[in-house]
């Protein structure tokens, strides 16, 4: 089936897992690569809040799992549905020490989620944000 | 260009009626829709202003009506509008987003761009 639930990467890093580690659960470290801005509550149930200078984009991650140095798992809102929407995808780093420094693994799972009834409401409440999403996606489409 | 009303994808299941239609058909359905620039211009203007009539439509954009109740059929038939329930001329169709959510959960795996975010994460690592 053509339709990604998961998204799977591994990368090699020549850093100990240390430095990975808070690469990906500081404030300062997912500044440098990730958001622009970023502001971390570290514990399980926590949030991350990230913010870009150049767009008016957010993200926001609910910390889900921390098993310091080696997993680091939050969840965020798939692209385009709105915050509070229950669909979330997760997204789980693991850190393994190699020879040489770290192997990480990032898998983002549950992009084909979908509610059984979904397609029995045609009449959601939230049809106003929804007119404003699609205008996104025809104009994604149509730059693409 | 004509929208095949209802494609059934490969690996879709027989017609049963009774079970939810695969999310990669619905999403297909989405994409066929939006191939076109009048059916992406008739669901631009029912997300931007509302439910709308065919006439409505048609004083909206450079198309006949005779143009946009065929496309509204079309769309209708893939689940992408709904009519609402009215005299004849005065049918208002209505945007059914639930099937746009699927496409863009489909879109969103394809935008979130691990290889790029995790490439910074290694030059950020590698000059420290």
């Amino acid at each position: 089936m053509g339709f990604p639930d998961r998204i799977e990467r591994v990368v090699e890093i020549a850093k100990p897992p240390a430095a990975v580690w808070s690469a990906l659960t500081t404030a300062e470290g997912l500044a440098a690569w990730f958001g622009d801005k970023a502001t971390v509550d570290l514990r399980p149930g926590g949030s991350i809040h990230m913010t870009w200078d150049e767009s008016d984009d957010v993200a926001h991650m609910r910390i889900e799992r921390i098993e310091e140095p080696s997993v680091f798992g939050f969840t965020w809102a798939v692209s385009g549905l709105p915050e509070d929407d229950p669909r979330r995808t997760y997204v789980e780093f693991t850190l393994e020490p190699t020879g040489t420094g770290t192997r990480l693994s990032v898998v983002e799972s549950g992009f084909a989620q979908l509610p059984a009834d979904i397609h029995e409401k045609a009449h959601g409440g939230n049809t106003e944000g929804w007119a404003h999403e699609l205008g996104e996606l025809v104009a994604y489409l149509d730059a693409a | 260009m004509p929208l095949d009303p209802v494609p059934s994808g490969p690996g879709a299941p027989a017609a049963s009626g009774a079970s939810p239609p695969e999310p990669e058909a619905v999403a297909e359905q989405v994409f066929v829709a939006l191939a076109d620039p009048t059916r992406r211009a008739i669901l631009a203007a029912l997300a931007s202003g509302g439910p709308a009539t065919a006439t409505d439509l048609a004083g909206r954009l450079p198309i006949t009506r005779q143009a946009v109740a065929k496309h509204l059929a079309l769309l209708t038939e893939a689940g992408l509008v709904t009519a609402e329930p009215g005299e004849r001329r005065r049918v208002r169709y209505r945007l059914r987003s639930a099937p746009m959510r699927v496409a863009q959960q489909f879109l969103a795996a394809l935008a979130r761009d691990w290889d790029d975010r995790l490439d910074a994460l290694t030059r950020h690592l590698n000059q420290e």
